[in-house]
This record gives structure tokens, sequence and C-alpha cells, in this order.
């Protein structure tokens, strides 16, 4: 030790970030070890929104269980329906309708849309942009939101499709509505895009940090833009298409880096292909035609069990399902991206500094209602 | 090479495991593999260090209650080569249910494992930090299991 | 702790924090078991008040309505509708609320907007008791009234009710920025109701520990 090493004795520093928390990323806390600026040491907490909706579906039959699953994640809640409903078909051996399918994948990408404009927001509001990008993503949230309005009527968990189908068909205004929005959405992004992606304050914070490697990212079982900026082109309507994904032509970005620009950069690029994909959509939906197959009201599915999966937009959402044809389920258990994804963070916040602890945290875009389910 | 995720050709991979390590697989179908907990970890090390295999992504784990015994049940990826298996390992033991843990092969199984623990009460040898996760210190029992009862 | 009746478990000696805070989460668990209720004494129309502390009352009560700083306590899907309502398009601001107060120092309100857990409810309890007086809280969303859809689960709260008192409950899975909105108005009818020659409190703070 030299001198000055003995004069200034320091050892490290416990701080607790959380549960209630200026960042609105929900109720986590995080018990950081630091060593003056730099973090040594993070222990994840979770368990402050864990509700038991593993043990609740239990209790519930498979359409009640429905709105159990739009509370998890609850910024993409359409995405939840989907994985769900699409387990409860495959193990029950229903074919959804023509229609049904296309209304159903316009709503996912318009979910997905939403979902990462929130993201986008708020890691902005997380590297100290401070409320601005939050309005002004809300702005467009808002219309995306209140075509979703106007089609079951909920604006933020939407209990929408039901096995089999959907809950309501589409109204007359909507298809004029959605196809106005997507219009003007590309100039939207390309807006956000030219003011945020040659920021200087904006590269500054996110270049080069919280760098997950490729080999990293995948053992930490990471999914979602998250895996993909890290440099792995896997997504689940590619790999094992579902619905109808096979008929459309989209691209999956990847990032090259794996750090916060990335995945920033990867998110803006997909809410891209997200229009591109409904505007295909909306050309090959059916005018007319069932958007619910016959289902009994008492469901019981046959013995058995059954994964299925779809591509949310904070990663892979897939059910497992084990069914005992009884009218609830046996055994749900949900993979959550966000909690999986939250495996990695204590690789990547050790040896940063504070400051960017935040950012980082914000940039895997995480949910809590999933995390702790 | 395969656009679907295939499941993985279930028959093909338990005889080579069988070859590899006599005596590991249990039950076999078109569904899934079932091994012998003790021959779990040799099993995946297996699964994910075999070039032609190359199962280096971990999907999910999770465990299910048959009221007389636990099923643990691991959701293994392969994405180069596009497949999907699901292995399964039976532990019969329900006082004390104890299964080696995998966060060695894959890091993405140290919070599910936890998960698995703090709901239905299974211990995974070799965790780094097994404690509950969702719930506090102080909670009796584990709210997964079909004996714990919803008030 | 001067409540009779409530059984210690004896002192928390324990030094690793995490069965420090597993300790006091069970004991919460088996004291709250009731809810608090709210004393209606502030709608007794029949006191008699002397002219110069109605005047008074007037000028505190607007400035007390008009200006609320409310906390930001979002916990669950509850809490994008309270960040919808204060964006542009249902603007919290027009009613002064603008400033979501990060810090419980500094706030009025408290808007519990979510699923309360068990394992929050300490911090809940903390939050509400850092608040300064005069101080009220909004239960925002079925979840923070009564459990809502999880009301028979094992780690959740049946009713935020049963750890702050509650001065206004919106209903809704999740209540539409409106109807948060119009509980903010009955919240202002409450406040316009108060009085400081009869050192009103909203409701008894009978749990501090």
């Amino acid at each position: 030790m030299t001198s000055y090493e003995a004069m200034y004795q320091t050892e490290p520093f416990l701080l607790n970030a959380g549960p209630h928390h200026p960042s609105t990323h929900g109720v986590f806390r995080m018990r950081l070890t630091l060593d003056g600026e730099v973090i040594q040491d993070v222990e994840p907490i979770f368990g402050y929104l864990h509700r038991g909706v593993e043990k609740l579906a239990e209790t519930l039959n498979y359409t009640q269980a429905i709105v159990l699953t739009d509370r998890m994640d609850y910024l993409a809640s359409m995405s939840n329906n989907q994985a769900y409903v699409l387990s409860v078909e495959k193990l029950a051996g229903i074919k959804v309708p023509e229609r049904a399918e296309y209304i159903r994948v316009i709503m996912a990408e318009l979910m997905r849309i939403a979902s990462h404009l929130m993201a986008v927001g708020f890691l902005l509001n997380d590297m100290g942009a401070f409320m601005t990008p939050v309005l002004y993503m809300f702005r467009e949230r808002e219309k995306i939101v209140d075509l979703f309005e106007m089609v079951c009527g909920q604006r933020l968990t939407y209990n929408y499709m039901r096995i089999g189908g959907l809950s309501h068909d589409l109204p007359e205004e909507f298809i004029p509505a959605l196809q106005k929005l997507v219009d003007t959405m590309p100039r939207i992004i390309d807006e956000y895009d030219e003011l945020l992606a040659e920021n200087e304050i904006l590269l500054a914070r996110a270049r080069n940090v919280g760098i997950l490697t490729r080999e990293s990212a995948i053992n930490n079982s990471v999914a979602g833009p998250v895996l993909r900026g890290s440099g792995v082109k896997w997504d689940i309507r590619k790999a094992d298409p579902y619905s109808v994904y096979d008929r459309f032509t989209f691209d999956v970005p990847i990032g090259s880096v794996g750090d916060v620009y990335d995945r920033y950069r990867v998110r803006i690029q997909e809410m891209r292909e997200s229009t591109g994909i409904i505007q295909q959509a909306i050309k090959a939906l059916p005018a007319q035609g069932e958007i619910q197959a016959a289902v009994s009201k008492n469901l019981r599915p046959p013995v058995g069990e059954v994964y299925g999966h779809v591509e949310g937009p904070k990663g892979e959402l897939g059910f497992y399902l084990v069914s005992d044809n009884s009218l609830h389920p046996y055994r749900l258990h949900v993979r959550a991206p966000s909690f999986i994804n939250l495996g990695a963070l204590r690789e990547l916040l050790i040896g940063v500094k504070i400051a960017d602890a935040s950012v980082i945290f914000g940039s895997i875009d995480i949910c809590m209602g999933e995390v702790d389910r | 090479m395969p656009r679907m995720t295939n499941p993985a050709p279930t028959q093909e991979i338990a005889d080579r495991l069988e070859r590899e390590i006599p005596g590991s697989v249990a039950e076999r179908t078109d569904q899934h593999i079932a091994v012998k907990p003790e021959a779990l970890l040799a099993v995946a090390s297996v699964l994910k260090n075999t070039p032609e295999l190359d199962f280096d992504y971990l999907n999910w784990a999770t465990a299910v209650d048959y009221s007389s015994h636990f099923m643990i049940v691991y959701n293994v990826v392969s994405l180069k080569n596009n497949l999907s298996l699901i292995l399964k390992a039976r532990c019969d033991n329900r006082q004390d249910p104890v299964v080696p843990s995998l966060t060695g092969l894959w890091k993405g199984a140290n919070l599910q494992e936890r998960e698995i623990f703090d709901l239905m009460g299974i211990r995974f040898e070799n965790h780094p930090n097994m404690k509950r996760v969702f719930l506090w210190d102080g909670f009796t029992g584990h709210p997964l299991r079909k004996d714990f009862a919803l008030k | 702790m001067g409540i009779e009746g409530i059984q210690k478990i004896g002192p928390i000696t324990v030094s690793d924090p995490d069965k420090a805070e597993g300790a006091e989460i069970e004991l919460m668990r088996r004291t709250c078991t009731e809810p608090i209720s709210d004393p209606d004494r502030w709608t007794e129309e029949d006191l008699r008040r002397n002219l110069l502390v109605t005047s008074l009352d007037t000028v505190i009560n607007w400035s007390r309505r008009a200006s609320i700083f409310p906390l930001n306590f979002g916990l669950a899907c509850c809490a994008f509708e309270m960040i919808a309502t204060a964006a542009s398009r249902f603007d919290i601001s027009r009613f002064g609320m603008e400033i979501f107060r990060p810090s419980p120092r500094q706030a009025d309100l408290m808007i519990v907007s979510g699923t309360l857990t068990w394992k929050m409810a300490p911090a809940l309890r903390r939050i509400y008791q850092q608040m300064a007086e005069p101080k009220w809280v909004i239960a925002m969303g079925s979840c923070a009234i009564s459990g809502g859809l999880f009301h028979n689960s094992y780690s959740v709260v049946p009713g935020v009710n049963l750890i702050v008192p509650v001065d206004v409950y919106v209903p809704g899975c999740p209540p539409r920025p409106e109807s948060l909105l119009s509980g903010v108005q009955a919240l202002y009818q409450k406040i316009k109701r108060q009085s400081i020659a009869k050192n009103d409190k909203p409701g008894p703070d009978t749990r501090d520990s």
C-alpha cells in the first residue's frame, strides 16, 4: 500500500436501490456493493410483485386464465394473450380461422410497436432526458391504444384473444384508422431516429456501455432484442413460425457489439419492420370470415403437455401447459423473457460506474409483472 | 437448414446418450427424453459439448408436481441446428428432493433453479446462490406444490 | 409500540438483512388484518365554527388542494394509466399535479396503483410514514382496493387499506385516466370540508411502529 492509500483507507459501501425508486421500471430492488463509483457486486432482489399467477391459473378454467396472462407483461398484453391461446390451441388441436389469424398478427405487431416505443422512451428517461421522449412516445402510443379501444374497449389489459379466435370482430372504422396510422408511422419513427441516433449525449452514454458478448448472451439464455443486439439472429417468428407469420416478408435486425446502443437500434428497426408487416397484413386480410372456431364452453383438452411460444416484444414468451383432461390447467409455467434476461444483469453491471447501471438496466427493457409473475 | 424449430430427433439422441452414459435414459418418447437425476449433469454435458448436437441455449427450466413425484423439465435448444429438446428428470423423494444444478453449463439456469426451489422446494446441488427468489425469508411452505392450498 | 393486543415476536437482532426483512413481513402479515377506517368527522355539518376560522379554512383548503404533489408510487399495470394521466393527452397538470415527486418527503398524495404484495407492504408503510402532514392516499385500481383479481393469492395484500388509511378509492382494472381524474376531484371535495379548527387528519394513523 502506498502512503496515499494508507492515508485514505476505504471499504466497500453497501447501497440499496429500490424497491421504490424514481425509475419507472417497477418494484425492483438491487443491493449494490460499491467501491467509490464502481460497482463491485450487485444482488438483484425480486418478488415485490409476485402475485402467484401460476398457482392461481390452476384454480381457473382455460378461458378465465386469459385475464391472468394480460397482467403479466402489461405493456404487451396482446402478445401474452396470443402466446397463451396458441399453447392451448396446440394442446387441444383447435384450428383458428384465417381472418382471426391475420387480425392477431396485426394486433401483435401494433403491440410490438407500442411496447418498443415505451422501451425507448424510458431508456432515454433513464439517461437523463427527463420525460420529453416519454411524452412524445406516449403521443404515438395513445394513437395505438385508441385503435385497441375501438376493438375491445380496453386501454391496457385487453383480454381480446380467445381460445380458437377472438372475442370481437373489427368494427368498420378500424381498418381506415389503422391504415392512416401505419402510413404515418415510418415518418414518425424517422423523426425520432433523426433526433436521437446521432445525439452526442446518447452516443456517449450508450456506445460501448453494457456490452454483452455473443457467447455470454447465449449462455445466459437471454432472448429478444437483447440477444439480437449481441449479434445472434434468433427470432421465433422465423425460427418456428406460428400463426401466419410465414406468409410475410420481414427482416430480423441484429446488432454487432452488444452494447446499449445496439439494443436501441434493434428496437427502432424492429418498429419499422412491424409497420411493414402490418401493411402486408392489411392487404392480405380476408374481408369476410369467422373470427372464432367452434370451441366448447367447458374446454377439456386431452391429457398431455405442450410448449407454445411467440416472439413478444421483450423476448421469447412461452407457456408450458400440462393438462389432465379437467377444466383447469394442471400446471401452467410461463417462460418470462424479462425474468430470464435479468439473469445477465449481474454480469453486465460488475465493474461499471453506478451512473451506467440504470442505463444498462433500462436497455434490457423489463416489465416487473412478468419478472415476478 | 430447416426453417422450423424441429423437435430434436429424440430416438437418435437417446441412443447416443445410452452409448456414452449407459443407464442414464429412463424413458423416451417422440416429445421428450427422461433421464435419471444422478446422470443429469453428465447427460447435459454431452448435449452441450458434443459438436454435432451443440445444445448451447437453455430455453427454460421448470418443475411439475405429480402428487407421487416431482418432474423437473428443461428445454434446451440448439441455435445453429434449430432443434429443440425437452429433457426431464424425475425426483421421487418428496421429503427432501435434491437434483444436480446445471448452472455450471448454462448460466441461464441460475435464476430459474432458484424459482423452482422457491415455489416447489426442490434443492439444486452446487448452485451458487440457493435461496428464495420471489417469496420472503420466513415464508413457510412451497406454494406450487399440490398440497399447498390457497385460502 | 403502543398498540394493545399485538404480539411482538421479540427483538429482531439477526444481522442478515434478508432474515430481518422476512421477520418484518411476517409480523405485518399477522397484525394487519383489519382495514383502517376513514373517520367521517369531516362530514359533520353542525359544528360551530367562528367566522375567522371559516375564511382561513377556505384559503388554506384551496391552497392545499390546488397544488397537490403526488408521489410516484406505481406498482403494476395501473402505474401506466397513472403515467398516461400525467402525459399530454389527459394532462393532470391542469389540476396542478404534474410534478410527480420521487421522494415522499416532498409529496402530499400517494396514489397506490397496482397490486400490493406482502413483501412490498413494509416499504409502503415506511413511505407513508415519511410523508409530512397533511397527506392523502388514493387507492387506484381493484388490486389496491381489495386485492382484485389476485385477492385469494398467497402473497397479495387484500386491499391497501390494511396498511395505510385510504381516502379515495378509484375502481377499475385499470381505471381509465378520466376515472383517476374523477377520483382526484372527489379528493378535492374532501379537502374542501377539512378544517384547521378540529385538527382534522384524514384518517387515524394508529399503525405507527
